[in-house]
């Protein structure tokens, strides 16, 4: 008994051990880009490891918005990313509502067409779709980019909200029938409402998709007031140039939101994927 | 009841329509538009006159003698997704294990600074690792001088140590998602199955082999699966972290290979065809491995 008691505590400390040991590894190079952001411009390139550097300042948290368009490109994400986030939840709502409840023909294609999209390499889409708008004169322009995003995204919400309302019960739609709704109303004023919890995951997916996007942008966008977040961003890294103290402090901005929204909502993003295969 | 009928389609089909119509023309239109570039001879100096030339293209893809070698980029793709699969899925299972110990305070808060990595955006994470693998001032430099007395190492700028040096940027922020589906399938394992064992007598091992892992197994397949296609296709790490390939276009992975193609050297027709190999091998893979799972899986219930 005495060994066992022994043995248990050993295994925990163990564990303790590990999982801070695994915490550091986690939270350094995250900790890395704040002490970037506080770096004065004699301070960038230092060989010291100090966790806060000598002279720490936000000076670079206050150029970025004084000397650089760093606001405009904060609200040019933003609508970029609003609008995307829009198209994806009214487009996902509805088709992933059909998908989940109705029988029509294509809809097997259509469902395993959505899952085959997610094997494209990016180029795969990027390439005729950059042709297609250079085509039809939309490359450097908000509808081009808010295109590309919507495509990209709309297979994965759809899935998604299909996923959702598959654990929806039946028998409320019935219910609605028997009290006189049609099928419109009942969509709309029983089932739409206790979809919300996906709605919103969908709502947060899409937006910080785009959100964070730099690939694709860096390929449509070319003028600089029509830059996004991480387009800037790119601008100030240049292999640690005079501008990595603002490509730290960029990187800390746009990464607050994200990680904020992330950690509330990971355990709701993976559900989708856990709650099919569990319950057998 | 006739009308009624023909109102339920009308109504199916304004569910489905601008779904569909937007998917059209997003995916389903440039996928066969991107067969059609595959088949011409369209780049940078065939822009309005391309025309097109049949299976040229993919002949080039396997064939052309170019730098790097299609072969060798395959084969890095290969390992660098093994490479980073297997860390992935045994770090994740096992910071998971660990941490769904009932005897661990404070759990919230690891898995919160743990999840950190995949919260991080990616464009930032491969941009800051890249920073903290400058030979001068890169702090892994400064770690391994400073503490360890080991000679730093010029991570960028040979193709070993870069491909070394993207794959632990990924193995980094890949970790998080198998950890969390991990734990999320580990949770679900009802008590009564450990305490039953115990009665048993089974060893650590013992339980571990035949009843956790067989049961977080359902969960893992899906996860292996989605983890293998994103990590395969991640281009935002490998571009960015080995500046397009640097040095010397030596440190590609297939996707930021055709990538360069494309918008680098202009070369759509070559780059549509590649970008249909690239696909065609992942939907193999992802069939016969999702088919083999399904197989095994019916010999463990």
């Amino acid at each position: 008994m005495v060994r066992r008691k022994n043995t248990t505590t050993l295994r925990i400390t163990a564990s303790y051990v590990v999982l801070m040991v695994f915490s550091l590894v986690a939270l350094y190079p995250v900790w890395q880009i704040f002490n970037i952001s506080l770096r004065p411009s004699d301070r960038l390139l230092s060989t010291s490891l100090e966790l806060i550097p000598a002279n720490a300042s936000f000076g670079n948290y206050s150029a970025l918005f004084t000397e650089r368009p760093f606001l405009l490109w904060m609200l040019n994400s933003t609508f970029i990313a609003l609008t995307v986030t829009l198209t994806g939840v009214a487009l996902a709502s509805t088709c992933g509502y059909a998908f989940s409840r109705y029988s029509f023909i294509g809809k097997k294609i259509g469902l395993l067409s959505l899952l085959v999209t997610q094997m494209f390499p990016a180029t795969m889409l990027l390439l005729p779709m950059y042709i297609m708008l250079v085509q039809l004169h939309l490359v450097n322009s908000y509808l081009g980019i808010v295109i590309m995003y919507s495509a990209t995204a709309l297979p994965f919400c759809i899935w998604q909200m299909k996923g959702y309302y598959d654990t929806i019960p039946t028998s409320l739609e019935e219910a609605g029938k028997i009290d006189g709704c049609n099928e419109f109303q009942t969509f709309v004023r029983i089932i739409f409402p206790l979809a919300a919890p996906a709605l919103v995951i969908t709502a947060l997916f899409s937006f910080m998709s785009a959100w964070t996007e730099y690939v694709v942008a860096a390929q449509i966008l070319q003028d600089t007031e029509l830059w996004t977040l991480p387009l800037g961003l790119k601008s100030f890294e240049s292999n640690m140039g005079s501008e990595w103290g603002l490509y730290g402090a960029a990187s800390v901005i746009v990464t607050i939101p994200v990680v904020v929204l992330f950690l509330s909502l990971s355990r709701w993003l993976v559900s989708g994927l856990t709650l099919g295969s569990v319950k057998e | 009841m006739q009308s009624q009928t023909l109102r339920h389609r009308i109504y199916l089909f304004i569910l489905v329509a601008p779904a569909f119509v937007v998917l059209f023309g997003v995916v389903i239109y440039p996928f066969f538009y991107n067969i059609v570039l595959s088949l011409s001879n369209m780049n940078l100096r065939h822009i309005r006159d391309w025309r097109i030339i049949g299976f040229g293209q993919y002949i080039k893809v396997f064939t052309e003698p170019s730098q790097p070698d299609f072969y060798v980029v395959f084969l890095k793709t290969v390992i660098w997704t093994v490479v980073n699969l297997f860390f992935h899925v045994v770090l994740g299972v096992f910071l998971a294990l660990v941490l769904n110990q009932k005897e661990i305070r404070g759990k919230a808060i690891f898995r919160a600074i743990l999840v950190l990595p995949w919260a991080v955006p990616q464009l930032i994470v491969a941009l800051t690792w890249r920073g903290m693998f400058n030979y001068e001032y890169g702090s892994i430099n400064l770690m391994l001088t400073q503490w360890f007395n080991i000679p730093g190492v010029q991570w960028l700028r040979h193709p070993l140590e870069a491909f070394i040096a993207v794959i632990i940027t990924n193995v980094w922020l890949g970790f998080p998602f198998m950890m969390v589906i991990a734990l999320g399938a580990l949770q679900s394992i009802p008590h009564d199955l450990y305490e039953a064992s115990d009665i048993d007598g089974a060893s650590w091992y013992h339980k571990l082999r035949h009843i956790t892992l067989p049961l977080i197994r359902p969960v893992m397949v899906p996860a292996i699966t989605l983890g293998t296609i994103w990590t395969f296709n991640n281009l935002n790490i490998v571009w960015l972290v080995s500046n397009a390939g640097e040095p010397s276009d030596q440190t590609h992975l297939l996707v930021s290979f055709v990538y360069k193609a494309a918008f680098n050297f202009y070369r759509y027709g070559y780059g549509a065809a590649l970008s249909m190999v690239i696909f065609f091998i992942l939907l193999v893979f992802s069939l016969t491995f999702m088919r083999k799972s399904k197989a095994t899986q019916n010999v463990y219930s």
